[in-house]
């Protein structure tokens, strides 16, 4: 089997404050990988190198083959996304959303029309797609981005907190669609959660991020096994501690907040 | 390339026809200093034994409406890159400069569409432009002061990380760009240091470009004036390409 991510002590400081101290972990083509760890533990500044969003200060990764900085458009090829807070447009219908990504991503628009359809059908929404996308509920934008996200046939899927905020039955169903996808196409899938049950059911592989360093890795079984716990959740808090973690107030985050009080 | 300008071109033009809510509130300030300054203020030249105060505004409130809406969706781009459809196209396997272009000429055309609206309202307030063959003119002197102003907006956006940092732009950058111009008061016979300053302020060019071609009155010349709006578009479109193509979220 080969290494569709492979990532080798890769570094990121911003200031003083070093965010990524040198990690490294690989995940096989195919499989599901799930990445976990505390609030500010480094996860989403890792996710943003692996997609070409943020250059890393030192270290190395290929994605599928590809150095993100030196072959950033090759990699954005190879990869779909779905970021933690939304990215549709909301002034769009969910089908001008997807028309949109596939005329960004170069797919041709015979494959297009038929691959939109498919996906629509695929997420359920095909009923809904001449809707704004500003009438959806949190659930549906969510499956509405996982279907833009595959819409160029990428061979990973990235997941940033997919779950968040969705009821049982929405999580139930997005890690259905996730699996037959994984099954059909041999997608592979990169999803960080801190539900850790869905870590547990879902990942083949989990690494655990701590303090910007990787403390754990191996399948679920593993890290119970090793840590000599029953839960995923009870082998996580052993390895990181029960500290709450104080995530520094950041520009970021005051935007969320703000966005979040606008009712975006 | 191309495409990617066209693409982005076209999702801002779609949005602006379809926020009938932005457009009409866009119009709320030029409207009410048509009103407040032109008939108000336009008492008081009246008596001091000057032509119409009203006729004279006009240019000026329509540039209003063009550096109010182009700047702020320029800046939007603070707000879109970290949530919104921004961050989307940044992992999309196109240029970034493909992206703020298109960006740009949307915002462009957005403002520009905004400034003829409040040019064909203030013909129901009476106006009446010079020489209606110029009127074409006028708007492409528009459409490259939007331009400016749009790239200026992404440029000071890629500065600035939040929308705290936005309110500083207005009250320091933009208000005193609008009341330096000259949209409001004739350049000639002003104090000399109020003139330099207008002579810095690039507005100052949009504003006497309109001007020259919608009722003949000119400061500059009209040659001066797009040779300048030209010269600084192009700096801020190429500072900001710069800018964004290299940010990182």
């Amino acid at each position: 089997m080969t290494n569709i991510i492979e990532v080798k002590d890769l570094k990121k400081t911003f200031g003083r404050l070093e965010a990524v101290k040198g990690i490294s972990l690989s995940v096989e083509q195919g499989t599901t990988f799930g990445f976990l760890g505390p609030n500010g533990a480094g996860k989403s500044t890792t996710i943003k190198m692996l997609t070409t969003l943020l250059r890393p200060t030192s270290g190395r990764i290929l994605i599928d083959g590809n150095d993100p900085i030196t072959h950033p458009n090759a990699v954005r090829r190879s990869f779909g996304i779905v970021f933690q807070d939304p990215s549709l447009d909301d002034d769009l219908t969910a089908w001008e959303n997807m028309e949109l990504h596939g005329a960004l991503y170069g797919v041709t628009r015979k494959t297009r029309l038929a691959r939109i359809d498919e996906l629509l059908k695929f997420v359920d929404l095909d009923d809904r797609r001449r809707s704004y996308v500003r009438e959806f509920s949190g659930g549906m934008k969510r499956r509405l981005e996982i279907a833009r996200g595959l819409l160029h046939h990428p061979k990973i899927i990235f997941l940033d907190e997919p779950t968040l905020g969705l009821d049982p039955q929405t999580r139930n169903h997005m890690w259905e669609y996730l699996g037959r996808l994984n099954e059909s196409d041999g997608i592979t899938v990169f999803f960080t959660t801190h539900y850790m049950d869905e870590a547990d059911r879902n990942a083949d592989t989990i690494a655990i991020i701590d303090h910007g360093c990787i403390v754990a890795s191996g399948t679920g079984e593993e890290l119970k096994r090793h840590t000599g716990k029953e839960s995923l959740e009870d082998a996580f808090l052993e390895l990181t501690g029960r500290d709450i973690r104080h995530e520094s107030a950041s520009g970021l985050e005051h935007l969320r907040r703000m966005r979040r009080a606008r009712g975006g | 390339m191309l495409r990617t300008i066209y693409i982005t071109w076209l999702r801002e033009l779609k949005k602006f026809l379809r926020s009938r809510s932005r457009i009409v509130g866009a119009l709320g300030q030029p409207i009410l200093f048509l009103l407040a300054l032109g008939y108000g203020l336009g008492n008081v030249s009246q008596g001091a034994g000057k032509g119409s105060y009203l006729l004279f505004l006009v240019p000026g409130v329509i540039c209003m409406a063009i550096i109010f809406t182009s700047i702020f969706n320029g800046m939007q781009i603070i707000w879109d890159s970290q949530f919104g459809f921004l961050k989307e196209t940044l992992v999309a396997p196109v240029s970034r400069v493909a992206i703020m272009l298109g960006r740009t000429f949307g915002g462009a055309s957005v403002a520009t569409a905004q400034g003829c609206i409040v040019f064909a309202l203030t013909l129901l307030f009476g106006f009446e432009p010079h020489s209606w063959a110029l009127v074409i003119p006028a708007v492409l002197v528009m459409f490259l002061a939007a331009s400016m102003f749009s790239a200026l907006g992404i440029t000071v956006a890629s500065f600035v990380t939040d929308m705290q940092g936005f309110q500083l732009v207005m009250n320091f950058l933009v208000m005193p760009m609008f009341f330096l111009s000259g949209a409001l008061y004739p350049l000639t016979n002003i104090p000399p240091l109020l003139r330099a300053l207008a002579s810095i302020d690039p507005l100052s060019y949009g504003v006497d470009g309109v001007r020259t071609l919608l009722i003949h009155t000119s400061y500059f010349g009209i040659a001066t004036d797009v040779t300048v709006l030209s010269a600084i578009a192009i700096t801020f479109l190429g500072v900001g390409s710069h800018r964004f193509a290299r940010l990182e979220f």
